[in-house]
């Protein structure tokens, strides 16, 4: 299985529900070009819900900061929500909890884009 | 890139066999699957004429998976650190970070015959 990606509006916030793998070939790609589609078109402040994300490897991490680059290069905000404790491990292991901001909470995610 | 699946299978089901735990067996699948990816991408440069050699071995005291491609070498010091604060932006260049992580012995040299060889332990008892 590869990765699902679906967009919702919560007020101005885009939540981006993705569910399944985030790995090498078509899951990272897919993931890209759905990022990079959102940011192209304006959305400025992205929620990733990462809760549904069974597995990511280095390739999906680097698609995640990619798509951090081309959303903040274009004025706006990438946070992360739903993180398992899987992801959380990686995203010590890489030092980057330093370069994302993460909520466990859909709600409080929404809100910290208004502060 | 079926091949790479295919490895962290293998792995996956034979860390089973030794009874490792769901975390620990999805962490060494992962160190297995991006030593593979390694070998497929930046050792045979996707190159259809060459292989990615597996091999994995068991004990009671460990699982050992060896990893070869038929690349033209690497200078794992030629790597730059993916956690320095200049590098943490980078899209790539994380992978060997986490197959350290996951693993207790990591060994990277030349393989016999040209390429690389990767070779990575899980220790399965406990001092």
């Amino acid at each position: 299985m590869s990765i699902k990606l679906t967009s919702r509006q919560v007020g101005d916030v885009t939540v981006i529900d993705a569910a399944g793998r985030l790995t090498l070939g078509e899951g990272a790609s897919a993931f890209r070009d759905y990022i990079r589609d959102l940011a192209a078109k304006g959305n400025t402040k992205l929620l990733l819900n990462l809760s549904e994300v069974s597995y990511i490897d280095s390739s999906g991490i680097g698609e995640m900061v990619s798509g951090f680059t081309s959303v903040t290069n274009n004025g706006g905000q990438l946070k992360l929500v739903g993180l398992s404790k899987r992801v959380k491990d990686l995203l010590q292991i890489t030092k980057l909890y330093t370069v994302f901001e993460a909520f466990d909470d859909e709600a409080q995610a929404v809100r910290s884009f208004h502060h | 890139m079926a091949g790479v699946d295919k490895a962290e299978e293998l792995a996956m089901d034979e860390a089973a066999k030794l009874g490792l735990g769901e975390d620990e067996r999805q962490q060494f699948g992962m160190a297995v699957r991006e030593c593979t990816v390694n070998a497929v991408v930046h050792g045979n440069r996707y190159s259809n004429k060459k292989k990615v050699h597996l091999e994995i071995q068991s004990s009671n005291e460990s699982l050992i998976v060896i990893i070869g491609d038929e690349g033209d070498g690497f200078d794992m010091s030629a790597l730059p650190d993916p956690l320095a604060p200049e590098n943490l932006l980078r899209q790539s260049g994380r992978g060997l970070l986490l197959v350290r992580a996951f693993v207790d012995e990591f060994d990277l040299h030349p393989r016999a015959g040209g390429g690389t060889e990767v070779r990575i332990v899980k220790h399965l008892l406990k001092s």
